[in-house]
């Protein structure tokens, strides 16, 4: 029965990984993947580690998925292509020539355990109970790195992702324009060559606001000076 | 069932998802064959603490999910963010590492 199981869980899993890699469009491979992480996460099961089973369905094809899917409905399918040139070609034979390794080292390493079941199983093995004592007593401290880890990546991905001001061309030209610009600009004393607008540089206007609107004019709080005729 | 096949279909999903971080230009489908590896990595531990009768594995497989989820977030905060400066979602193109 295990056995049965064993082979349908498998060949899930390795079946949802081909699918990440040879659909064309991203959603899909998002969808592949959830099925592939469903397929480990009964082969987790049968290796009896029933909380990381749990936590593998609820945090990766739960939370995590979720946010791939919204990411590829933010971005878009996009064009769906592979590399171009020798890599295409030298990709899947290193990705062979590993997995020939691989079995090499596992064939010639003669390890007594790895063709046995296993250690006995003793009931409450991989239960909440005990991966939450371990977590608490002998790896304490990693629990806490990783929540700091956590938190590090939450504040560097809204960093990363948020929306920058300034990178909006229509912002930038509003700044502009409601920037410090030089005094007399665009009044009436520049178009009559009283005033000459110095360009990079904002000149302190001689004249206060309030004069210049209620004085006798342009060419009077021009000829002024800094005397503040056309004041209160 | 023997522990050595749980490794060997670890090793095979680790291959595949190489393969695809080689061969694959999208860097959302990149993470997901990061995922892949990773996961063929956890898939492996877990076999692990099975032959030994010990849940060290296991809580070792629960940590490499907490970095893989950091990896992921921060990661597609990146194709977010390459998405809003309208470059092209395509790790061939973005080959200047500028500002």
């Amino acid at each position: 029965m295990s056995a049965v199981l064993f082979f349908i869980a498998a060949i899930g899993a390795i079946t949802g990984a081909f699918g990440v890699v040879m659909l064309r469009n991203p959603f899909y491979s998002v969808l592949a993947l959830a099925f592939h992480l469903v397929s480990l996460a009964a082969l987790f099961l049968l290796l009896r580690a029933e909380f990381v089973a749990a936590a593998q369905v609820i945090v990766y094809a739960g939370a995590v998925m979720v946010l791939y899917v919204f990411v590829v409905a933010y971005v878009g399918g996009g064009e769906q292509l592979t590399t171009r040139g020798a890599l295409r070609v030298l990709g899947p034979l290193f990705a062979l020539a590993l997995a020939i390794e691989l079995c090499i080292a596992m064939l010639g390493a003669g390890l007594k355990g790895v063709n046995s079941r296993g250690a006995v199983y003793v009931p409450g093995f991989g239960a909440p109970r005990s991966i939450g004592q371990l977590f608490l007593t002998k790896f304490l401290f990693p629990f806490e790195i990783a929540s700091i880890l956590l938190l590090v990546a939450a504040v560097g991905a809204v960093v990363l992702a948020r929306r920058r001001r300034g990178l909006e061309p229509d912002e930038r030209t509003e700044a502009r324009i409601h920037g410090p610009r030089p005094a007399y600009t665009g009044t009436m004393a520049e178009a009559a060559g009283v005033r000459q607008v110095v360009h990079g540089e904002a000149v302190k206007p001689d004249v206060e606001p309030v004069g210049t609107l209620t004085g006798d004019g342009a060419g009077s709080a021009g000829s002024a000076g800094s005397e503040h005729e056309g004041g209160w | 069932m023997n522990i050595g096949w749980y490794l060997a279909v670890s090793a095979i999903i680790f291959c595949i998802g190489a393969g695809g971080v080689l061969v694959r230009r999208n860097p959302l489908v990149i993470l997901l064959c990061l995922e892949l590896m990773l996961n063929a990595a956890n898939l492996a531990l877990v076999a692990f603490a099975r032959m030994w009768g010990n849940e060290d594995g296991q809580v070792f497989a629960l940590i490499v999910m907490v970095v893989a989820a950091c990896e992921v977030t921060v990661g597609l905060g990146l194709v977010v963010a390459i998405y809003r400066r309208q470059l092209p979602i395509d790790v061939d193109e973005l080959n200047e590492l500028q500002g």
